[in-house]
């Protein structure tokens, strides 16, 4: 599975893949919304999104309604990773077509269960 | 930093007359770090000091605040997402189909070891979704007055939050308290929080729909399972049903139980001739 980690922090793009590799992930990363997009229209399958609100020329928001616009990605799976946490923004996110929700600061067992929510990783049978 | 065998002994010996909980050897990481923060808030240096201490004056607080800690998990939502599917697919479906339709149907539900309150707080949210027009009566319980209390207060912080809860239901069922978030009114009136032993007699509120004993028996030795399993089966309803944890079963244990098909959750009922 491949997995696109889109923010505008060196830093949180290595945090985020160093927890999806793991996972069995492969990551490309981008630094906004545009680059991340370019990633898709070259074509290259992606199954999953982690997406930074707050980045310079393609916001967050505004990647995750145009990914929701073109029905061949409808299978990418949306999720944001960002430090707005008011309720309205969430449900900002959501209706714009964003899957899950994870506020920074995050541990990387809030990922993996958020992506067993989407079951993009297998749920453990351990206590 | 090593434990002393000592210090081990004196604890797994004290959590279990408390508890019933088994610590195992191997189990001394569990001690040491669940215990660090006690140490240090007391002013000693490490927990065979602070064992020690406890040993020498042993003040009832102290020995509660000892089993406390090392009695009580950090939980997510749905981390294990298939007890809830399981509730809401199956076992309340089949519940309500043998209900005469007169009113709104009340469902009676005990969460029993509900730690810090995402399990009963789950299944409220879970039904008031699949199931709005149920009455829900939930009984959440645990061993620790400190998470009974936390329960209680229905109170999460933002890493909580993040913890397998999806995000839909945050926004649904949640509402930001500053810096906290703060479970919905309605939710929580549905629950009555009460501190219980398990191996007390059963409590008030019964007789239960359906039970939620999740990740408990893995702790206990096979007598105080059986103990723990005859006292929910005095507070289940005919025909109401037990969850455990995935790991969990009944087989080996108790035979007067089996195993319902219910997705892939660990759904038990009594078997007929039990139950009859």
């Amino acid at each position: 599975m491949r997995a696109l980690v889109i923010d505008d922090s060196r830093v949180m793009r290595r945090i985020v893949s160093g927890i999806l590799n793991p996972l069995g992930f492969e990551t490309v990363e981008a630094e906004h919304g545009r680059a991340a997009l370019d990633v898709l229209e070259s074509g290259m399958p992606v199954d999953l999104a982690c997406v930074d609100w707050n980045m310079p020329v393609m916001d967050g928001l505004e990647f995750v309604t145009s990914v929701r616009a073109n029905r061949a990605w409808r299978n990418v799976t949306l999720m944001m990773v960002t430090t707005e946490s008011e309720t309205g923004q969430i449900v900002r996110a959501l209706a714009a077509g964003a899957h899950e929700y994870v506020i920074k600061p995050f541990t990387p067992d809030a990922i993996r269960e958020k992506l067993q929510l989407l079951g993009l990783v297998d749920q453990e049978e351990s206590a | 930093m090593s434990l002393s065998p000592d210090t081990f002994t004196f604890v797994a010996d004290l959590v279990r007359r408390r508890s019933a909980i088994q610590l195992e050897s191997g189990k001394e990481y569990l001690v040491e770090s669940r215990l660090l923060p006690l140490a240090r808030h007391a002013g000693v240096a490490d927990v065979d000091a602070y064992v020690r201490a406890l040993r020498n004056a042993p003040r009832p607080v102290d020995l509660e605040a000892v089993v406390e800690a090392l009695t009580t998990n950090e939980t997510s939502w749905f981390r294990d997402a298939q007890p809830f599917q399981a509730l809401a697919d199956h076992v309340v479906p089949a519940l309500l189909d043998g209900r005469p339709g007169f009113g709104a149907p009340t469902l009676r539900i005990w969460s029993a070891a509900c730690s810090s309150g995402q399990e009963p707080y789950s299944i409220a949210m879970v039904l008031a979704d699949a199931v709005p027009h149920v009455q829900l009566r939930i009984l959440a319980s645990d061993l620790s007055q400190q998470m009974v209390d936390r329960a209680r207060a229905g109170r999460y912080s933002q890493l909580e939050v993040n913890r397998g809860l999806p995000a839909p239901m945050l926004v649904r069922h949640f509402t930001r308290a500053g810096v906290d978030w703060e479970i919905a009114a309605n939710l929580r009136q549905s629950i009555t929080f009460q501190k219980h032993n398990l191996l007390d007699t059963p409590p008030t509120g019964g007789p239960f729909d359906v039970v939620f004993l999740r990740n408990v028996l893995i702790y206990f030795d096979l007598a105080t399972k059986r103990e723990v399993l005859r006292r929910v089966q005095q507070v289940l309803r005919p025909g109401g049903y037990l969850l455990l944890g995935a790991a969990e079963t009944t087989i080996g244990i108790d035979e007067g139980w089996e195993r319902v098909a219910a997705g892939r959750g660990s759904v038990y009922r009594l078997a007929a001739r039990r139950a009859a």
